[in-house]
């Protein structure tokens, strides 16, 4: 029999239970206000008192009110249909919800249980099977999403039976296992998971080894990301965030994307829907949608749902990530995930840390930043996990716990500059504070000049010098002014701006220049840097400026034009005259 | 609110501070409003038979044998198409005179609108104000504030902004008003002719600051009704967000919460996305857009009321007085419209949003040549030119006093650039050059 309780206090949504049996900590239940049953999970266990965070609004809630304790803690729903999928934190499918308000307490399916999937077998009778094995295959849109041994299995089972060829729902059994005690197991296409519980049913997790391309060029030439790395992007708000992240959302190399929209504004999803449709993938051509899902809690929606959205948004790129495909997470923002466990943690009066968060923030975020990364598969194939998080510091001061705690979690940093912003230099990532540790694994550097061209990384460095220098050589014309300095100084702050204006920013909102692949990305840097390298010899600093100015105008109207079309060449033997 | 049958009473409070009552007693929902004494008040807090209330008026003179009374549900606005052109105060009674508003009761502070469900804002609100419509184009369906200093006409620019819109009804929350712009706005409408399209719920420096919480839910009732129920465009105004925080911080603040920065409650974002977020484009038709109020203590926008307000809105408006031509502009740099996208070059000339980016950028040279100037270094040829293309462009553009259409400013950007600057300097893509660049 399962536990029951009643309530006994109410601070908004946290609610005490007095319970009559055992409860684990984690886990859900359900407290019953007049016909509907809202949905709430446990966070603290004292005596027979069990205090619970509601995922729905309290209001009309009283003492004395019944609680059914479920006996398992927050799970998803795992199966064919989740590609294209719009959920709230926890996996309810805001498409099939009635009204235009959401109603508490409604709760819908998160997978189609009517759709009919193409089944095709991969796994014989007779084989050795353990969690997360490959039983068979469905095309879910264009991709092959396999149907595993779920991943709650422990040891290992041998298939006695799997279904032929042909079109099943998620609901039928499409296979039989029977386990080391000579017990029948029928599994279907879908299979449930804690969130909170990292998926590890995979052979190895090594260093990641390769980039993966997001074309924006201040990340992957400057700083870029490793397929299965992480990274995050902090910034004040009106720095180009979203913007940035919604760029990599749609460029990104990657099979698999689920966009976290935690605790962030409605409308930057309602874009992501409206838009996606639309958008074809730059690397298969075909609509974006079809490879997006979408986990969706924005700020006007439950606090408590904001946490368990993040988890359900990784859960669910984990189990692509089993099928040997490469998946990117992107979350925003992580500071309002941490904002609602401080609420919590402030309803349930502990201790504070600093600013008011709770202390275990720090060990939190990093823990969930662990479960990105490339795995090698018990079949040998690899899939990643790539993750890029936003942060939100208040005040835009970096020095906050969430920024402090992500740093010391994230390989990958994309510092966005309120004076860049202020500037319009987008993207505004700072060219200087930002940093890629994946620019100091030999393997990745192995693989950049394998692919785009042997030295690459020397180059990057050297582009990132002369963006360092001409910053210091500014300061000095600051202080100084431009009679003050010699010629070379302003030559140096020149190249830096060439630089800046030229390769660093970017248009996300030109057809053209949104996205620049890598090969485009090599040709600019190359051609930038023989600019660089160049010895220039001026009169004075305004023949200097003026030269410049001309330069960065011509390269600017190349990245607005077709690589290499008749206009993209002209330009290019413009610049050339010009310089001869 | 009228007495009902089943009305539980009690007259024994255990505790009072300023803003809450603590008692014992049974049966009582969350969210719940009770009379104390008379005086409106509503539970935030049970535990066991302890049950905590705010309340709105403040507990001046409350004594503890005062009566309570539960009334069973939590707030309402009875709303119907009467409320145009009526003045409420935060409980949602007339303050005008006028007859009690005869309509379905609803609940404030209802449940939000399923983002599937929600449209893409495309539709351009034009003001006037090239400042906005120029650099910061407001689109129907978005939230924005102005971050302004108490000594700025915020009030008298939300005033000219919402009657130049094109909505249906226009819908004031007025927080913490001083008696004078209470009055200022009601003779702004009137005078507009603009009373039959316009709600106010208004609560007055006079009354006490604890009220002020239920006038963005007041507000934002009547703003769902008109744009679910008739499909109709809705402009909310909000004045002064500010002063909602600070009464949130007094009642977290006498329940003993926790501070977190600035003294204010670790809740303040999800309270303020809770207001903001109600701003929509409906599937019929219908919108709410939200123009707030946000005062600054001396420009400081890193303060957690105005920054956690930068992270929920679609962007914000600066107002600043320029010394250099003594106007108050809106600051081109610290301003921001996240949705202007979506209309520029759309709805607009496909000039639009270079000419925005480059009138900004040279504006930011011109700041340098300024700080060049103030460090008594010599200037360029170029920064002469910057410093003058600065004067102009503030005067014709940036100012607040400006009323032209939104082609006349994209002219007179061109003129101004013209005026100047090579086309080189302006980095304009050579297309457009070629077609606009007045030679």
């Amino acid at each position: 029999m399962s536990t029951k309780g009643k309530v006994t206090g109410i601070v908004s949504n946290l609610v005490t239970v007095a319970v009559d049996g055992p409860v684990a900590e984690n886990e859900l239940c359900y407290i019953s206000v007049g016909s509907e049953k809202l949905l709430a999970e446990v966070i603290k266990i004292a005596g027979d008192k069990a205090s619970v965070q509601v995922f729905e609004s309290t209001r009309g809630l009283k003492n004395g009110n019944d609680v059914e304790f479920l006996g398992k803690m927050l799970e998803v729903t795992l199966g064919p249909g989740l590609l294209s999928g719009i959920y709230d934190g926890l996996q309810n499918n805001l498409r099939t919800m009635a009204g235009v308000f959401l109603k508490r307490g409604e709760y819908t399916d998160p997978l189609d249980r009517e759709a009919r999937w193409a089944f095709t077998p991969l796994a014989q009778p007779g084989d050795r099977v353990v969690a997360a094995d490959w039983l068979g295959e469905v095309k879910e849109g264009w991709l092959p999403h396999k149907i595993m041994v779920p991943f709650s299995f422990r040891g290992e089972y041998t298939v006695k039976s799997v279904v032929p060829e042909g079109e099943y729902t998620v609901d039928q059994t499409v296979a039989v296992l029977t386990d080391a005690d000579g017990e029948d197991v029928p599994v279907t296409m879908t299979q449930r998971w804690p969130v909170k519980v990292a998926v590890k049913a995979y052979k190895e997790k090594p260093r990641p080894a390769k980039i993966m391309e997001t074309g924006v060029r201040c990340i992957d030439t400057f700083n870029p990301i490793a397929e299965g790395g992480t990274g995050f992007i902090p910034g004040p708000f009106g720095c180009g965030k979203t913007v940035l992240q919604h760029a990599i959302a749609k460029q990104g190399d990657a099979d698999v994307i689920v966009m976290a929209a935690c605790g962030e504004r409605a409308n930057e999803v309602v874009e992501i829907f409206t838009e996606f449709p639309e958008l074809v993938d730059p690397h298969t051509g075909r609509k974006l949608m079809e490879r997006t899902t979408i986990i969706c809690n924005t700020s006007n929606m439950p606090v408590a749902a904001r946490e368990a959205s993040v988890y359900t948004a990784m859960t669910i790129c984990e189990y692509y990530r089993s099928m040997g495909l490469k998946c990117l997470l992107l979350a925003d923002s992580t500071s309002r995930w941490a904002q609602a466990l401080r609420e919590m943690s402030n309803r349930m009066e502990e201790l504070p840390g600093q600013d008011a968060f709770p202390v275990d923030l720090s060990a939190i975020i990093s823990s969930f930043y662990a479960r990105a990364g490339m795995v090698v598969l018990n079949n040998g194939q690899t899939g990643a996990v790539t993750f890029i998080g936003t942060v939100s510091p208040a005040g835009g001061n970096l020095k906050e716990p969430v920024t402090e705690s992500t740093k010391k979690a994230a390989r990958c940093f994309y510092a966005l500059e309120q004076n860049r912003a202020d500037q319009k230099r987008y993207p505004a990532v700072n060219p200087i504070d930002s940093y890629s540790k994946y620019l100091e694994y030999p393997e990745i550097c192995e693989y950049l000049d394998s692919t785009i061209q042997p030295g690459w990384t020397d180059k990057v460095l050297r582009a990132k010098n002369y963006v360092r220098r001409g910053r210091e050589m500014a300061d000095q014309i600051n202080i100084l002014g431009d009679d003050g300095v010699p010629m070379s100084y302003h030559e140096a702050f020149w190249k830096s701006e060439l630089i800046d204006f030229a390769f660093l920013q970017q248009d996300a909102f030109d057809a053209v220049d949104a996205l620049c692949p890598l090969e485009r990305q090599k040709f600019m840097l190359d051609l930038i840097l023989e600019l660089c390298d160049r010895p220039f010899e001026f009169e004075n600093f305004d023949e200097c400026r003026v030269f410049f100015k001309d330069l960065i105008n011509t390269l600017r109207q190349m990245n607005y034009t077709r690589f290499q079309s008749p206009e993209f060449n002209e330009y290019e033997q413009q610049l050339r005259k010009h310089l001869a | 609110m009228a007495t009902k049958a089943f009305q539980r009473t009690y007259t024994q409070l255990q505790a009072v501070t300023k803003a809450t009552v603590t008692l014992n007693a049974r049966g009582v929902s969350n969210d719940e409003l009770a009379t104390v004494d008379g005086k409106l008040a509503q539970v935030v807090k049970t535990k066991g038979d302890n049950v905590t209330l705010q309340v709105f008026s403040g507990t001046e003179g409350v004594p503890t044998n005062a009566e309570v009374s539960f009334l069973g549900a939590p707030p309402t606005l009875r709303v119907g198409d009467q409320l145009a052109g009526r003045f409420f105060n935060a409980y949602g009674r007339p303050i005008d005179g006028g007859p009690e508003i005869e309509g379905e009761e609803r609940e404030v502070g209802g449940p939000s609108v399923n983002p599937y469900k929600r449209r893409q804002p495309s539709e351009l609100i034009p003001t006037g104000i090239a400042g906005i419509d120029l650099n910061n184009t407001l689109v129907s369906g978005q939230k924005i504030p102005f971050f302004a200093d108490p000594d700025q006409p915020y009030n008298q620019v939300m005033a000219d902004v919402a009657l130049r819109a094109d909505v249906d009804k226009i819908i004031l929350g007025g927080m913490g008003l001083s008696n004078d712009d209470y009055l200022f706005f009601r003779h702004e409408f009137e005078a507009a002719g603009a009373l039959g399209k316009i709600v106010s719920f208004v609560n007055t420096t006079e009354e006490p600051p604890v009220e002020r919480l239920l006038i963005p839910d007041m507000a934002l009732c009547a703003a769902e009704y008109f744009a679910v129920d008739k499909n109709e465009k809705v402009l909310v105004l909000l004045t002064d967000m500010t002063l909602y925080a600070d009464a949130l911080s007094i009642v977290s603040n006498r329940m003993d919460q926790i501070p977190s920065k600035d003294s204010m409650p670790g809740s303040l974002y999800s309270d303020l996305a809770k207001i903001y977020e109600k701003a929509v484009q409906l599937p019929d038709g219908g919108s709410i857009t939200i123009i707030a109020v946000t005062t600054l203590n001396d420009g400081d926008i890193t303060h957690a009321i105005p920054d956690n307000t930068g992270y929920i809105t679609e962007g914000q408006l600066f107002l600043r007085a320029d010394p250099d031509t003594g106007k108050v502009i809106v600051d081109p740099f610290r301003s921001l419209s996240r949705l202007k996208q979506l209309v520029q070059g759309k709805k607009t000339r496909e000039d639009h949003s270079q000419i925005m980016n480059a009138g900004v950028r040279l504006y930011a040279d011109a700041q340098n040549a300024k700080t060049k100037l103030e460090n008594g270094f010599d200037l360029s040829d170029y920064d002469l030119r910057c410093l003058d293309y600065a004067k102009e462009y503030a005067t014709r553009l940036l100012s607040i006093d400006v009323n032209i259409t939104v082609e006349q400013m994209l002219d007179t950007a061109w003129e101004i650039f013209g005026k100047y600057f090579s086309p080189a300097e302006t980095g304009i893509k050579q297309a457009l050059v070629d077609k606009y660049w007045k030679k």
